[in-house]
């Protein structure tokens, strides 16, 4: 009974080596930059007549979506069609999902069909790695919730290096919600790994702490290369939460209009926009935006992160926490 | 106060180092059960036709009381039952627990109280006492017949789960408490702060993007409970308590001479938020997981006597309810079958709590706090024994629990020690 002495070394069983994309923090720089540069020379085949490359052909990529998404699963969907990957976008409308099936059993009953990749999107922080933890295949997070949003970053960053010729030293002011927000959390991190700097501006009660610096005051957003407009989500304006007075009034202190964007800077937005509420349309439509140019990169992005699961190396390693 | 069985049994335990702290007994002696009860300590005892149990190498210790525990009866026996609770109590070192009353239904009703009781004395394998609601439903607005439950056998109230709001009712109850000479114990929540929380208001919240559940959330509500006890003079049991602030206004309290004792959970003892970067739901629990900072605060606290009790607040969940993503997931994790051996592994072998503490806050803690006999290893007492290995070391399974649920925040974890035998109220309930 006296067995080798191990204290709060060991943790959950050990990982089974599979390779998933469930958080920009499973990151490292490496990863980031061959993920990019896999992005360009996908590019280059975007420019071609025939835009379909062989490189999956065989494989099975199946989206599934309890969240809206216009953006997201479309370009999952149509990269992966690039690729030549058999795939299928399942949304939670329309599915046993409406009838009260759980996660788990959607999980298990679409790992039945041995996919190689699965693409989820869920309103709850975690679903992702409870997906990782159930199925065979490797598992892409589209958004769990508040947590992460890790293709969304990548391609943002991929956009600004477009624009910039470089992320190194970029200054990005990210405006608006970023405490309810999976896509801020996620570019706050890219960003660090590339040596950008990010600072959050917006309502106090809006701002996380300890992600990056705040600020409430909107002449932040002076000194920033990139302006980055967080949805205003309007659910946050029910029920007398309060994290601000009112939409008129997030509007008048923090939205962008052309009079706050300085010569030189470029403003991007995830979408899906709210036109006259965080971002005016004059600068939504002006040259100033990158906010089409990231929808195109959002493409090429992520037939490089499904690329780079199914063929090169390790892209994250599942990372567990000591005790005590 | 305490509903179960009395055994009679007849045993000595040979050569283990008998350690009662609280009496002031460290020493290698044979322990001899008569009928249930210590009749004498001493060296190569005779055996007679007892049975012996051999516990060289073994520490044999006043057994624990736990104060704070779901046993999900009435309502809920898929996930526990008087039975399964017990029985994981027992196999974890407990002679007693207190079980609360957020069931359902609540148990704020004298006879709701007299069936559970009497469904006790049959199934309980240890003792069990029975917490009532200190509201009706535990709404937090009308006061429970709390004279009534407390002759039916309440070991105290409480509205755990669903902490009483108002000031004001939670004013009266303390008030009208004096007629029970219970303990009044209490979950400090003040929900406006925490609505939505998920996670300790702090960086590893704020990275996840989980809802905060802020410090203050707890302090607040444990500040306005001691002043309230502070000025009805009557006295307040803070349950599992998990900020730094908390601590601080306990201690304040207890100085200036409010009666004011406290609980702490393995859990908050052990783990910080760090914990939860994994997302395994295992690891939520309200109060959630905090600093490092407010970790230390809590030992500390623990170690002078601040913090008397060690509760688990065993809270079992059924795998469809845990078995989620970490946001959908409810709050809580089981404890009572692992509450000493990780203890043992993070905290007395790393040499940041002396075993004799942990021991203390684990049985004549809970005890006093609750005014139930101090088990202890003395003539005359009745056998509240458990016998520890320290040098066992064994792997947390999910398919090994006595528990009827497997929430465990130790799942897969290698732990140091183990309880080999525990005996309580003179019966043997639990060997290895």
């Amino acid at each position: 009974m006296t067995d080798l002495r191990v204290v709060g070394g060991d943790l959950l069983p050990p990982a089974n080596g599979k390779r998933n994309l469930l958080s920009i923090s499973d990151l490292s720089q490496a990863d980031v930059e061959r993920l990019l540069a896999t992005a360009r020379s996908f590019a280059h085949s975007q420019e071609r007549d025939n835009k379909k490359l062989p490189t999956l052909r065989g494989k099975l990529i199946l989206n599934v979506f309890y969240e809206s998404s216009t953006r997201t699963s479309s370009s999952f969907e149509l990269a992966a069609k690039r690729l030549s990957a058999d795939t299928m976008t399942l949304k939670a409308v329309g599915s046993s999902v409406d009838k009260g099936e759980s996660l788990k059993d959607t999980a298990l009953t679409l790992s039945a069909y041995d996919p190689d990749v699965i693409v989820i999107r869920h309103p709850e922080v975690g679903a992702a790695e409870y997906v990782a933890r159930l199925t065979e295949a490797r598992v892409v997070n589209a958004g769990d919730g508040k947590h992460q949003h890790p293709t969304q970053a990548l391609l943002d960053l991929y956009t600004m290096r477009e624009a910039f010729g470089r992320l190194d030293g970029l200054q990005v002011a990210i405006v608006g919600d970023s405490m309810h927000s999976r896509v801020a959390r996620s570019l706050v991190q890219a960003l660090r790994l590339v040596g950008a700097d990010a600072i959050l501006v917006g309502p106090p009660a809006l701002l996380p702490e300890g992600l990056a610096p705040t600020s409430y005051d909107i002449a932040a957003i002076g000194d920033a290369d990139v302006v980055y407009v967080l949805r205003m989500q309007r659910e946050r304006m029910l029920e007398g939460a309060n994290f601000v007075p009112s939409l008129r009034e997030y509007t008048a202190q923090w939205g962008i209009t052309p009079e706050r964007v300085r010569e030189g800077q470029r403003v991007m937005h995830p979408g899906p926009m709210n036109r006259g509420v965080e971002i005016d349309a004059r600068v939504a439509d002006s040259d100033a935006a990158l906010i089409v140019d990231q929808v195109r990169c959002g493409l090429i992005v992520r037939m490089a992160v499904l690329y780079d699961l199914l063929t090169t190396g390790p892209v994250a390693v599942e990372t567990t926490v000591e005790v005590a | 106060m305490l509903a179960g069985r009395i055994g009679t049994e007849n045993i000595v335990v040979r050569g283990a180092r008998v350690l009662d702290p609280v009496g002031g007994v460290d020493t290698t002696l044979d322990v001899r059960i008569d009928n249930g009860v210590i009749a004498q300590l001493g060296e190569n005892l005779d055996t007679n036709e007892h049975r012996v149990i051999e516990a060289a190498g073994l520490t044999l210790a006043p057994a624990f009381i736990d104060p704070h525990v779901h046993l999900r009866t009435p309502g809920r026996e898929d996930e526990e039952t008087i039975e399964s609770g017990t029985a994981a109590a027992a196999a974890g070192g407990y002679c007693a627990i207190l079980a609360v009353p957020n069931t359902d239904p609540v148990i704020d009703d004298a006879d709701v109280l007299r069936g559970l009781r009497a469904r006790a004395e049959d199934e309980a394998c240890i003792p069990v006492g029975f917490l009532a609601a200190i509201t009706k439903g535990q709404d937090g607005a009308e006061l429970t017949e709390m004279a009534a439950l407390a002759a039916a056998g309440a070991a105290g109230f409480t509205d755990d789960g669903r902490p009483v709001a108002s000031a004001g009712v939670m004013r009266r109850a303390l008030q009208y408490n004096a007629v029970t000479g219970r303990m009044i114990a209490v979950h400090c929540e003040e929900a406006s702060l925490t609505r939505g929380g998920q996670a300790h208001a702090g960086v590893v919240a704020a990275e996840l993007g989980l809802g905060g559940w802020p410090s203050l959330g707890e302090s607040l509500m444990v500040a306005r409970d001691l002043d309230l006890a502070g000025e009805t003079q009557q006295a307040v049991h803070l349950m599992h308590l998990s900020a730094r602030e908390s601590v601080d206004h306990l201690r304040r309290a207890q100085s200036s001479g409010t009666q004011a004792t406290a609980e702490a959970t393995p859990h908050h003892l052990c783990l910080t938020e760090e914990a939860i970067r994994t997302l395994d739901a295992n690891m939520k629990m309200n109060p959630p997981l905090r600093s490092e900072d407010d970790r230390a605060a809590l030992i500390d606290a623990l170690r002078d006597g601040t913090i008397a009790a060690i509760a688990t607040d065993h809270a079992p969940h059924s795998p469809e309810e845990k078995d989620v993503p970490f946001e959908a997931a409810p709050f809580g994790v089981t404890g009572l079958e692992t509450s000493f051996a990780s203890l043992y592994t993070y905290l007395i072998e790393p040499g940041v709590l002396s075993l004799e503490t942990v021991l203390a806050r684990m049985s004549a803690g809970p005890a006093a706090i609750f005014g139930l006999d101090r088990p202890r290893i003395a003539v005359g007492a009745p056998a509240n024994l458990t016998l520890i290995d320290p040098e066992a070391s064994w792997r947390v399974k999910a398919d090994r629990f006595h528990s009827r649920s497997q929430n465990s925040w130790l799942l897969g974890k290698r732990l140091r020690s183990r309880i080999r035998l525990t005996i309580a109220a003179g019966k043997v309930v639990h060997e290895l």
